[in-house]
């Protein structure tokens, strides 16, 4: 049995969602073109993934198991849909930057991969540790990225120019391409770490 | 005595080509379109030919982490066709990361010499075109001024966009374009050394200027079909960069379609599309259907029977 400690962690290190388990890949190329972009939809897709992995642990002896995919889908469109309003009320900025990108969280196969894979076989308390754990790792993932693209697609980070006036910016990395590019990077130079400490 | 009798397995027939060779051919092949860039275009051109030239060979010795900075030749070639492809002045900076794009992106990214998918200059000069429109592939044009090494920039429009220039000027190259664009004098001598040294095959250039010819016939008669292969990068593609061996398809019938493919992608972006020129997205383009080429083009096998259904 794997401590509670573990358990948070690895959703941070040894299976990131992003980095490891490459999940959620749509949002992640789409919405990564600032830092404040990538952190907003991480912190939004964190906030679904706990609220669902709370209700679906709670609910995983109720359900019967030839309709929980409906009903995780019930669950997850139910708490993106909080998440959709409250974005609205009081971000409408983030709001309009992420667009579509936040109805399709109910899709996130993230989500609903630990939704399926976790929280149903487990108890309330791991399964929150759980979300927890997944949700800081993809929240950091997708800084990290928008990150990467803002700096070099725009000159700044998180909004502020950091690069001089001179510096004249790659528009490659604020496009969808760009995206990939640096994803792919990215991943070449996680996976150069993981072996090199031996994660794994 | 026992020299009489050889036994060895094959391959029995060994040609003295390499990559090594092959590069040095090429790189002569672009000596006299390197040459005519200076004479047209000055010391910038120049310029921007070593950088981009030592950028590359500079990128590769590092990843490879090899001393020897010329290597087998291909990033050279990589760098110097990258320049021809480019403006004859952009900034020295948007040359260094092309360069460095085309070589570490283009071509190592995808495992190296031999598994590229994707043309590397040509790589190179899209990201730049994404990535710094306005440096590349805006008001960037200079104007030619012959035998002036260190004449003044003072751009003009491409004969592309005013369809207005000579034959004569367009043959010779005597018009603004990219560094190696201009002068198909030069480019078709390039051409004619990669032929007689067995590099090229006549089927991707053929195919490629015999369509961009045909449809050049229906925007305005025979001296505008001429006016579309002169002008522009269509020879400087049809020759040196459709006809790379690594992105472009082995078989002969492959080969007339991969050629044609880029003459009809070329010809549609220039008559519809908002670019005034397309033969670097056509390549690119081809490249990408190369592998699907290659298959459905197979030749049969001698002697193969079509098996009965048991």
């Amino acid at each position: 049995m794997t401590t509670l400690t573990q358990e948070f962690s690895k959703g941070i290190i040894k299976q990131n969602p992003v980095f490891v388990q490459l999940l959620g890949m749509c949002p992640i190329l789409a919405v990564t073109i600032t830092a404040t972009n990538g952190f907003g939809m991480g912190i939004a897709s964190m906030f679904v993934l706990l609220s669902s992995n709370i209700v679906v642990s709670f609910i995983r002896n109720v359900v019967p198991p030839r309709v929980r995919i409906p009903a995780y889908i019930l669950v997850i469109a139910t708490f993106v849909t909080i998440t959709d309003l409250v974005l609205n009320a009081f971000l409408p900025s983030l709001h309009a930057a992420l667009g579509i990108f936040i109805p399709l969280i109910v899709v996130n196969c993230m989500i609903m991969g630990r939704a399926e894979g976790f929280a149903r076989k487990n108890t309330l308390g791991r399964s929150v540790i759980d979300a927890l754990g997944m949700g800081i790792g993809f929240t950091l993932a997708l800084t990290i990225l928008g990150i990467v693209r803002e700096l070099l697609g725009a000159g700044s980070i998180f909004g502020a120019n950091i690069m001089g006036s001179s510096f004249e910016p790659m528009a490659l990395f604020a496009s969808p391409p760009g995206a990939f590019i640096a994803l792919g990077i990215l991943l070449a130079i996680f996976n150069y770490f993981y072996r090199k400490f031996g994660v794994q | 005595m026992d020299k009489k009798l050889v036994v060895s397995s094959s391959p029995h027939l060994k040609s003295p080509e390499n990559i090594h060779s092959i590069m040095v051919d090429v790189l002569v092949a672009l000596f006299p379109v390197a040459l005519m860039a200076v004479f047209l275009f000055g010391y910038r051109a120049l310029a921007t030919m070593v950088i981009a030239t030592l950028v590359a060979m500079i990128t590769e010795a590092i990843i490879l982490r090899k001393g020897n900075l010329f290597g087998d030749g291909s990033a050279a070639v990589t760098g110097l066709l990258l320049a021809m492809v480019l403006p004859p002045a952009p900034p020295w900076w948007v040359v260094v990361i092309g360069s460095a794009v085309a070589v570490g992106i283009g071509k190592h990214l995808f495992g190296g010499i031999g598994n590229n998918i994707f043309n590397p200059a040509l790589v190179g000069r899209a990201v730049l075109v994404v990535s710094w429109g306005a440096h590349v592939a805006g008001d960037v044009w200079m104007r030619p001024v012959p035998f002036n090494f260190t004449a003044d920039i003072v751009t003009e429009a491409t004969p592309l966009a005013t369809k207005a220039a000579s034959l004569l000027d367009l043959f010779i190259g005597t018009v603004s374009g990219s560094l190696g664009e201009t002068s198909a004098l030069a480019l078709i001598i390039g051409g004619i050394w990669l032929y007689y040294r067995g590099h090229i095959d006549w089927r991707i250039p053929g195919a490629f200027i015999a369509l961009v010819f045909v449809f050049g016939l229906f925007d305005g008669g025979f001296n505008m079909g001429l006016y579309h292969v002169l002008a522009g990068g269509v020879l400087l593609g049809a020759l040196f960069m459709a006809t790379d061996m690594v992105t472009s398809p082995v078989t002969s019938v492959g080969k007339l379609i991969f050629g044609g493919g880029c003459g009809l992608i070329t010809m549609i972006i220039r008559l519809f599309g908002s670019y005034p020129e397309g033969v670097m997205f056509s390549i690119l383009l081809m490249n990408s259907l190369t592998p699907i080429i290659d298959n459905l083009t197979l030749p049969k096998r001698f002697g193969e029977v079509k098996q009965k259904n048991a």
